[in-house]
């Protein structure tokens, strides 16, 4: 079997689906948020390389890169602002996020 | 050796202004400590001051850089005019709020700073890349500053839920992305347009997911839920630079996004944008009657006005887009003049937030309710008050392209939206007069004068507006 771009975009909506799943359904923790975001980030950086061989362009993989840096900048802010919700909290499951309604 | 041929800086000015200036600016914070807070403060004003003056300065027309990922044309240059003056007034209101809530750090006048940068870029970017990449700088410090009461529980819990729900409207907005990058084979505005003239599945599910991930930044139904829980848990500077600056740059980026890079596909995304502005308007009027508490009420107020200004979008031509940037100029002068009244609600206890407080405000600060008054007349769309011709404007470009249902459901959320902004104006005429506030501080008093008086005699001289954003909207088409 030839593992073509339609297998390589499989792979990342799947991906994406579970993130966005794993941020919906998720009742724990918010730990698993942020991991749900770089799983989200993650399908979007295999469509890209992905589309950038198969086009023969170089730009899917600047634009990868870049996506790359500025989610690890992403959840290092994700990090310190559930650092300072438990101190004030002393918890990080979903659930107790409840202090104003919506 | 061979020449390194720089890209042209000059149209990146007023960015590398503040840039250098952020940064700068952090120096003198991390060197001199909390106690150069004002000097920083009104250096980042100044900073803004420069950096709009540079914009204006410009030699006239489309300039670009970067290859093409940097535009600024008029469209660029009037955005970019209403972002500076939102961040420019939520440093200034914020002035006195941080020093009696004992919240004087440096960083956030250094962060809001930032965020314009990012704003910014944001609206001159002309490629995907350059959409991503100022989103992000706009968005990364934006988290912080709403996480920035890192002691009092709403503040975090609303940096959290902002932090959590941006970073999936990001990812969303990159999936479509890089969608439409496999589909079209560029990044480029340009390119895309060339290519995507006719269509295909992959390219409507990618410009689905975009459009969601814009939806979701302007705070557009159904990608609302956030607003109003970060609104209300914000500290209040911060959430007037959300609904103000942060929302033009949002509806500048939806807007460039749509017309520059899918002009050939119009009818494909104005269903969607149709459906948008329907549900914000019916959500954000409905959903406001019930709030008590004011910020939350101006959240629910600043959907229905985000699916005002989308009626414009969703029209499709040059006369829809200067009804956006009318639109977004008037708002973003009532908004910011709405929440100087809620920065000057504070009494012996502190600050306070609910409606029921301003009772017999008419009586205790009669300038003051008269003022908030006029402005709540403004949003409910009320004659001759600038808000009418903001919508008037919008409908008018509905009409004329043939959108006779979006017009007249607009028209009735826009009645049902005047019922809450007259309950406030009855509670400040008629009710029980409460205990007085105390007075307004400088910087609140300088924003609540102007906007008052903007919206107040708008209509003696509309001209120069109006004439701006018509230039601006033929820029991009």
């Amino acid at each position: 079997m030839i593992i073509g771009l339609g297998h390589y975009l499989s792979v990342a909506a799947i991906l994406f689906t579970l993130g966005i799943f794993g941020i919906f359904l998720n009742r724990k923790n918010v730990i698993i948020i942020l991991m749900s975001i770089e799983l989200i980030l993650l399908a979007v950086n295999i469509n890209l390389v992905a589309f950038s061989s198969f086009l023969g362009d170089i730009v899917g993989q600047v634009y990868a890169l870049i996506v790359l840096t500025v989610a690890a900048a992403e959840s290092a802010i994700g990090l310190a602002i559930l650092v300072a919700y438990f101190r004030n909290r002393g918890s990080i499951a979903v659930e107790d996020i409840n202090l104003m309604k919506g | 050796m061979t020449a390194v041929q720089l890209p042209a800086f000059v149209p990146l000015l007023p960015e590398i202004v503040l840039g250098l200036g952020a940064m700068a600016l952090l120096m003198v914070g991390a060197f001199r400590g909390n106690l150069t807070v004002q000097v920083v403060d009104f250096s980042a004003i100044a900073l803004l001051v420069i950096a709009g003056a540079i914009l204006l300065a410009l030699p006239a027309g489309r300039l670009t850089s970067f290859g093409g990922s940097f535009v600024v044309d008029d469209f660029a240059r009037f955005l970019k005019i209403l972002a500076l003056i939102g961040s420019a007034a939520a440093i200034a209101m914020s002035l006195d709020y941080t020093k009696r809530e004992r919240q004087q750090h440096f960083e956030y006048s250094v962060l809001i700073v930032l965020s314009t940068l990012g704003m910014l870029m944001l609206i001159s970017a002309a490629d995907l890349i350059a959409l991503y990449l100022g989103l992000e700088l706009m968005s990364l410090p934006l988290y912080v500053v709403a996480a920035s009461h890192r002691t009092e529980l709403r503040s975090t819990e609303a940096g959290l839920k902002y932090f959590v729900l941006g970073a999936l409207s990001s990812g969303m907005l990159l999936y479509g992305a890089s969608l439409i990058y496999g589909f079209t084979g560029t990044v480029s505005f340009t390119g895309i347009a060339q290519a995507a003239s006719h269509g295909g599945v992959g390219l409507i599910f990618g410009l689905v997911f975009l459009f969601a991930g814009f939806c979701f930044k302007v705070s557009a139904v159904p990608f609302h839920m956030w607003t109003p829980d970060v609104y209300q848990g914000a500290p209040t500077p911060v959430t007037a630079f959300f609904a103000a600056a942060v929302k033009v740059s949002g509806i500048a980026m939806f807007v460039r996004g749509a017309v520059m890079a899918f002009p050939g596909i119009t009818s494909e995304w104005q269903q969607i944008v149709v459906f948008v502005s329907v549900a914000s308007m019916l959500l954000g009027s409905f959903a406001a009657i019930g709030q008590r508490n004011f910020k939350r009420l101006m959240a629910y107020s600043s959907i229905a006005h985000m699916g005002f200004a989308l009626v414009g979008l969703a029209a499709g031509t040059s006369q829809g887009v200067q009804g956006v940037l009318v639109y977004m100029a008037i708002y973003i002068t009532m908004t910011l003049g709405v929440f100087a009244v809620i920065l000057s609600m504070r009494r012996s206890g502190g600050m306070v937030e609910s409606i029921d407080q301003l009772a017999g405000l008419a009586r205790t600060h009669p300038m003051r309710a008269f003022v908030l008054a006029m402005l709540l007349f403004s949003m409910a769309g009320v004659p001759p008050l600038a808000g009418f011709f903001g919508k008037f404007y919008v409908f008018l470009a509905a009409i004329q392209a043939g959108f006779y249902i979006l017009a007249v459901i607009g028209v009735l959320a826009s009645a049902v939206g005047a019922y809450y902004y007259l309950a406030i104006v009855k509670i400040m005429y008629f009710d029980e007069a409460a205990e007085g506030f105390y007075a307004m501080p400088i910087g609140v008093r300088v924003v609540l004068g102007i906007c008052g008086l903007f919206n107040l005699l708008f209509f003696v001289y509309p001209g120069p507006l109006v004439e701006a954003a018509s230039a601006a909207a033929r820029s991009l088409f």
